[in-house]
Order: structure tokens, then C-alpha cells, then sequence
């Protein structure tokens, strides 16, 4: 959520790595991809739609169209899913063996939760962006928005241009912020793994590509560099 | 002959849309492929007399091109469109708090009708939406009395006469200079502005949101749509693009991800969440995949100029709405079903989240929308024809009839016939614009802008 920038290249390269080897399925021989309407979804067209709203969710201002879209097929595929009993063992790195089972069982109330959790940050920090908002909301209806939002104090952000930096309230802000996307279950099995999930337990060997510490960590850097680093310019 | 026309194959022969003969004209951009990411077209659109041509890109600047008044001896072709202004519209700006770049990439550009010698122009990114005013200098004062010619200031006690300036010819000089600056206004990104038909006030749209403005009026905007729900874990919808009637000041749609347009009335209420009327079309059961919202998804929404039609561009078509009637379009034109057969590859590549756009030419008898391979189609309305073009720099030469284009669906291919696998995905075409009163055409592939006219006699 916090500036997403320096980890999402490496996770492209990652995730590019991950669909080159899952291209298999776009053979036009699979039934994955036989002609369209298929009763029931090969769990890779769902493991790709996981993958895909989880980039999504990763971009440090989500397209919110892409993800709506994103999330709308993944409940249709998981709803035709639904049924199955067993799915077939399909070897899909990085999940590990089972972890799609567990995806499954979990996954309704994960993916609300998690997707929840994160569109209430983009909420949220709207919130924060735009103080006088929730006020006028409670006007009538037609209401006028802040062209320019009325001073806000410590949180003063009139022109994207002025650069000003919060002394102390930066630190203050970013402990108040919701750090419930770090704890999503989803994340774990379905991608290279954040923190482990509730059901990943014992059976789970593989280490979750950043732990709790390293996150906090690259947190504070990015935290530090904010305050020393000028934007990056045109033409990246 | 009848029979002919009620079958909606594709035409072969030179023309199609009103037995037009399309022709290369012109060309802007760089020539080789290595494409400079800043360099990326990303809207089209004429004025309101077709002599301006403007376009925005990735790197934030508008280049605007003027057509040359036509040479009465020499009438084989209608002027050429030369660059008359270059300007960096919008630069790329930093949210300290949300700690998110923002682009600078022009998202759309809007001219208002000439009312004196200057031109206006709305543009706008992600944020922010921008008054660019574009004025003519080709006088200059010459002849002051504290001044030298070269701007230094003279010494007052050596001035022993006076005398009064005058306006000497000078070389053109046009000029941009933003005027209006309307920002802090959309949470999430804005895709679509449209001036109102009393041209003092324009809707932009994000997302979620539209806000009605007052062209003098940079402080302030009113909020006439709002979809965002209470809990954002309700949100399954949002808004693709929206506008203005042409004619009726107090109508405006917009169109979703789920493949429907609301036609709203300001006059019903303040906030317009309450729609006056709504057009969908029921899904084709036989139609129906995994990916059927993302193909409905609308990218684009445009009144035709008479404001009787609306048309709508999603993935796989091109449909026609007739303002008095919601249940379902009245035209529907297949841009390119073949892909239908590809969605799971294309959903893969995100190919199948691409925002094409459509137009109408100036009698609303003919539409465009472009595809991929750099190839864009048009359909003529009246004698159902269609014909699918090509924007590529090989055997174009200025005048020469554009040869029509066919795709292979499956089967045996004949000749000139390309397969679909052979189609070039990175190829497309997003924008393109109709001169609103004859028949020129841009037409905008990744980082050039083509030029066609129909072939003059």
C-alpha cells in the first residue's frame, strides 16, 4: 500500500517467472482453454485469476476497474468450483501441493476479507486525503467537494506539487495505518507467500519470501528515504 | 441486390461506408520501433471546425496540428495537417501522502466551441484537468520609450523625445497558456470530461465519482454522481466514461464495467444516482464464459451528433442505442468476434482489459473503432457494410487507396487473408478520431498518428 515501488519489480520478474512456466496451459490442445462456456473452471484459469488480483491489489494505486473485474471472475469461477469435491493435483508453482484445497475452502471469506481490508485502505487514506469529505457528505445531495480542500493542519495537502512533508506526523500516521493486508490469508498460499496462512501449518515448508521483520524493515527504509528522496522524474 | 445487403459480410472491394476510397494522407511520428514509453499516443480528437487536430501521450504533452488552408489550383487533396503547437500539459506530480506517483499521461482532450481568436482546450490526467488557452501572435510592439528593442531598460535621463510604440509584423508565434487549473476534485482516476452543450460547464468522471464544474470556477465542484458503496467490499461496479448530450444541457450518461449506461437528468435531483433511464442488454445465454462482464465491460460512449443515438464500444462490438429505447441496441457491429475463441489467452495477457474507443463521422451515417494489428474497421449504417483498414507505414504512399483487410478465423487462409495467431496483440489501435465535417480520419497506433482521406477527383 505504502509505496509499493521498490518491491513490485522484483515481484513482476517473479510473477513473470510464474506464468511463463504455468504457459503450458495455453496450449490450444488444454481443456483449459477450450471454448468458452465451461462448466466448470480448471483450477489454473483460477490460480491465474488469484495471481492477477493479487498484482492488482500489490500496484500502489490499484486500477480499481481491472480489479473489480479481476475479483467479479474470480467469484464466478469459484462459485462454479464450488461443487467439486476433489480437485485434480495440478502442480502449479509456487503453490504447494494441497495449498489449492486449502485456497478453496478458504478462499470466499479470505478474498472478501483481504480485498475488503485493502479497498478500505484506499478508503481510508482517502479519508485522510480529502478531511473535509466526510463532512460535506453529510449535506444534501449535489453537494459542492473541495475544489481545494480547506486547510487541514497537520495534514495540509493543497497542490500534489508542494512537497510538504509532515515532520512528526509522519511517523504518527503510519502507525495508525491498517496493517491487516500483511496478516491476509490469502496471500500465502496462493502466491510466493507473505505470512502463513491460518490453515498452513505444519504442512507448510516453504518460507514465505518476506517475513514479518523484513517487512517492518523496509517499511521504515521507505519511510527514511521519503523524507530525503525527491520524486522520480519523467521518462521512468 | 436486397438479400446482398442484409448479410453483414465483410466487403472486399475498394471502399465501403458510403463507397469511400480511403487513402494515406500523412504520418506523425517517430519511424523507428523502439517505441519511447513518453511517446505514446493516448488521445485523439478534432476541433470543433476540424482544423485543429490535437493529441495527448504518455509524457504529458499535447501536440496540436493545424490543416493548411486548401491550395484552390492545386485540389487533389485536402490540406495537410502540420504542427502548430507543442506543450507539456501536465507534469508528473508525487502524493506525499498516499506516497503514489501520478501520472502525467493525457488521458483526454476536449476543445470548446471558438467563440474569438483564441482556442480553448480542456486536458486532463488522472487528477487533474486543465483550461489551455492557444493564441496567435504574429504582432509585436516595436518602439518604446524606456526600453530598447532588445528589452534592457534605457536610462531615463537620457530619453530627450517621445513617441508612441506601434505593432510591427512579426514571425507567428502561437502561443499556450493554462488558464484554469481544476484539481484536488477525484480520489481515483479520472477517464472521461465532456463539455456541456451551454458551454460554461463540463462533467469529469473518475471511477466512482462525476463532478459537474463551472469553467470559471476552479475552487469548487459539485459531486452529480457518486456509486461508491457505503462498505468498499460491496464494489463490483465502476464507472468506464461518461457524457453530455449534445443538445440537452441537463443530460449526461455514463456507462459501467458491467456493460450498462445510465442516462441521467440534472433537472430530477441534485445527485443523479437515481438514473432516468437505463440501457442493458440481456447476456446471450450461448454466449456466456467465465469472462462475459469483462467483454460487457464498456470503454467507450459516444452521442452521435444529431443526439438521437448513443453508441458503446465493449471488447467485442460496436452497438447502437437509440435514446427511446433501453431493452436492448438497435445496431450491434462485430469489430472483431474471432477473439471470442481466444478470451482465456487474451484475459492471460490482459489484452482483454484493452479501452478501445469509437466515433462517428459527421453525418452519424458511419462508425469506427479500431483493433488490434493495427487494424481499425469502419461500419456504414446504411448500407450495412463494413471494411477492416490497416495504419502501417509500409506501401503507403500519399494518395494510394488503402487496400482492405481481412482476418482468417479458422479454416484454410487464403491469400492476403491473415490468421489470427498471426495477429499482433501489441499492435493496437485505442484512438481515433472523425473530422466532424468531411472525411479525414486519425487514426492513432502506439506511437503514430496516420492520417487518411477519402480520395479526392
Amino acid at each position: 500500500m505504502l509505496s509499493k515501488g521498490l518491491k513490485r519489480k522484483r515481484e513482476e520478474e517473479e510473477e513473470k517467472e510464474a506464468l511463463a512456466v504455468d504457459a503450458w496451459w495455453l496450449d490450444s490442445g488444454h481443456p483449459a482453454v477450450a471454448q468458452a462456456p465451461q462448466p466448470v473452471a480448471s483450477s489454473s484459469l483460477f490460480d491465474l485469476s488469484v495471481l492477477k488480483l493479487h498484482h492488482s491489489l500489490r500496484q500502489s494505486e490499484p486500477d480499481l476497474r481491472h480489479l473489480v473485474l479481476v475479483v467479479n471472475t474470480l467469484r464466478r469461477i469459484q462459485a462454479s468450483m464450488a461443487p467439486a469435491a476433489a480437485l485434480p493435483s495440478v502442480p502449479t508453482p509456487p503453490t504447494a501441493p494441497g495449498a489449492v484445497d486449502n485456497l478453496l475452502t478458504s478462499s470466499d471469506a479470505a478474498l472478501s476479507a483481504s480485498m475488503a481490508s485493502l479497498l478500505e485502505d484506499l478508503s481510508h487514506i482517502e479519508g485522510l486525503s480529502q478531511a473535509p469529505q466526510p463532512l460535506v457528505d453529510e449535506g444534501p445531495p449535489g453537494r459542492p467537494t473541495g475544489g481545494a480542500p480547506p486547510s487541514l493542519g497537520a495534514l495540509d495537502l493543497l497542490g500534489p506539487a508542494t512537497g510538504c512533508l509532515l515532520d512528526d506526523g509522519l511517523e504518527g500516521l503510519f502507525e495508525d495505518i491498517d496493517t491487516s493486508m500483511y496478516d491476509s490469508e490469502l496471500w500465502a498460499p496462493a502466491s510466493e507467500g507473505h505470512k502463513s496462512s491460518p490453515e498452513g501449518g505444519p504442512g507448510k515448508e516453504e518460507a514465505p519470501e518476506l517475513d514479518e521483520a523484513e517487512l517492518d524493515y523496509l517499511m521504515d527504509v521507505l519511510v527514511g528515504t521519503q523524507a530525503l528522496e525527491r520524486p522520480p522524474g519523467p521518462g521512468r | 441486390m436486397f438479400l446482398k445487403f442484409s448479410l453483414r459480410s465483410v466487403f472486399y472491394g475498394a471502399g465501403g461506408g458510403n463507397d469511400i476510397q480511403w487513402c494515406f494522407s500523412q504520418v506523425k511520428g517517430a519511424v523507428d520501433d523502439d517505441v519511447a514509453e513518453a511517446d505514446i499516443i493516448s488521445t485523439v480528437e478534432f476541433n470543433h471546425s476540424g482544423e485543429l487536430l490535437a493529441t495527448g501521450d504518455k509524457g504529458g504533452r499535447v501536440v496540436i496540428f493545424q490543416q493548411e488552408q486548401e491550395n484552390k489550383i492545386q485540389s487533389h487533396s485536402r490540406g495537410e495537417y502540420n504542427v502548430y503547437s507543442t506543450f507539456q500539459s501536465h507534469e508528473p506530480e508525487f502524493d506525499y501522502l498516499k506516497s503514489l506517483e501520478i501520472e502525467e499521461k493525457i488521458n483526454k482532450i476536449r476543445w470548446l466551441p471558438q467563440k474569438n481568436a483564441a482556442q480553448f482546450l480542456l486536458s486532463t490526467n488522472d487528477k487533474t484537468i486543465k483550461l489551455w488557452k492557444i493564441s496567435e501572435r504574429d504582432k509585436r510592439p516595436e518602439g518604446y520609450n524606456l526600453k530598447e528593442e532588445d528589452g534592457r531598460y534605457r536610462d531615463p535621463t537620457t530619453v530627450t523625445t517621445l513617441r508612441v510604440p506601434v505593432f510591427r509584423p512579426m514571425d507567428l508565434m502561437v502561443e499556450a497558456s493554462p488558464r484554469r487549473i481544476f484539481a484536488n476534485a477525484h480520489t481515483y482516476h479520472i477517464n472521461s470530461i465532456s463539455i456541456n452543450s451551454d458551454y460554461e460547464t463540463y462533467l469529469s468522471a473518475d471511477d466512482l465519482r462525476i463532478n459537474l464544474w463551472h469553467l470559471e470556477i476552479t475552487d469548487r465542484s459539485f459531486n452529480i454522481v457518486d456509486i461508491k458503496p457505503a462498505n468498499m467490499e460491496e464494489l463490483t461496479e465502476v464507472i468506464t466514461a461518461a457524457e453530455f448530450h449534445p443538445n440537452s444541457c441537463n443530460t449526461f450518461v455514463y456507462s459501467s464495467s458491467k456493460g450498462t449506461i445510465r442516462l441521467c437528468d440534472m433537472r430530477a435531483s441534485a445527485l443523479c444516482d437515481r438514473h432516468s433511464k437505463l440501457f442493458e442488454e440481456p447476456e446471450d445465454p450461448s454466449n456466456r464464459s467465465f469472462f462475459s462482464e469483462i467483454i460487457s465491460s464498456i470503454s467507450d460512449v459516444k452521442f452521435s451528433h444529431s443526439g438521437r443515438y448513443m453508441m458503446t464500444r465493449d471488447y467485442l462490438s460496436v452497438k447502437i442505442w437509440d435514446l427511446n429505447m433501453e431493452n436492448r441496441p438497435v445496431e450491434t457491429y462485430q469489430v472483431h468476434e474471432y477473439l471470442r475463441s481466444k478470451l482465456c489467452s487474451l484475459y492471460e495477457n490482459d489484452c482483454i482489459f484493452d479501452k478501445f474507443e469509437c466515433c462517428w463521422n459527421g453525418s452519424d451515417s458511419v462508425v469506427m473503432t479500431g483493433s488490434y494489428n493495427n487494424f481499425f474497421r469502419m461500419f456504414d449504417r446504411n448500407t450495412k457494410r463494413d471494411i477492416t483498414l490497416e495504419a502501417s507505414r509500409e506501401n503507403n504512399k500519399p494518395r494510394t487507396v488503402l487496400k482492405p483487410r481481412k482476418v482468417c478465423a479458422s479454416g484454410k487462409r487464403k491469400k492476403d487473408e491473415i490468421s489470427v495467431d498471426s495477429l499482433d496483440f501489441n499492435k493496437k489501435i485505442l484512438h481515433t478520431a472523425w473530422h466532424p465535417k468531411e472525411n479525414i480520419i486519425a487514426v492513432a497506433t502506439t506511437n503514430n498518428l496516420y492520417i487518411f482521406q477519402d480520395k479526392v477527383n
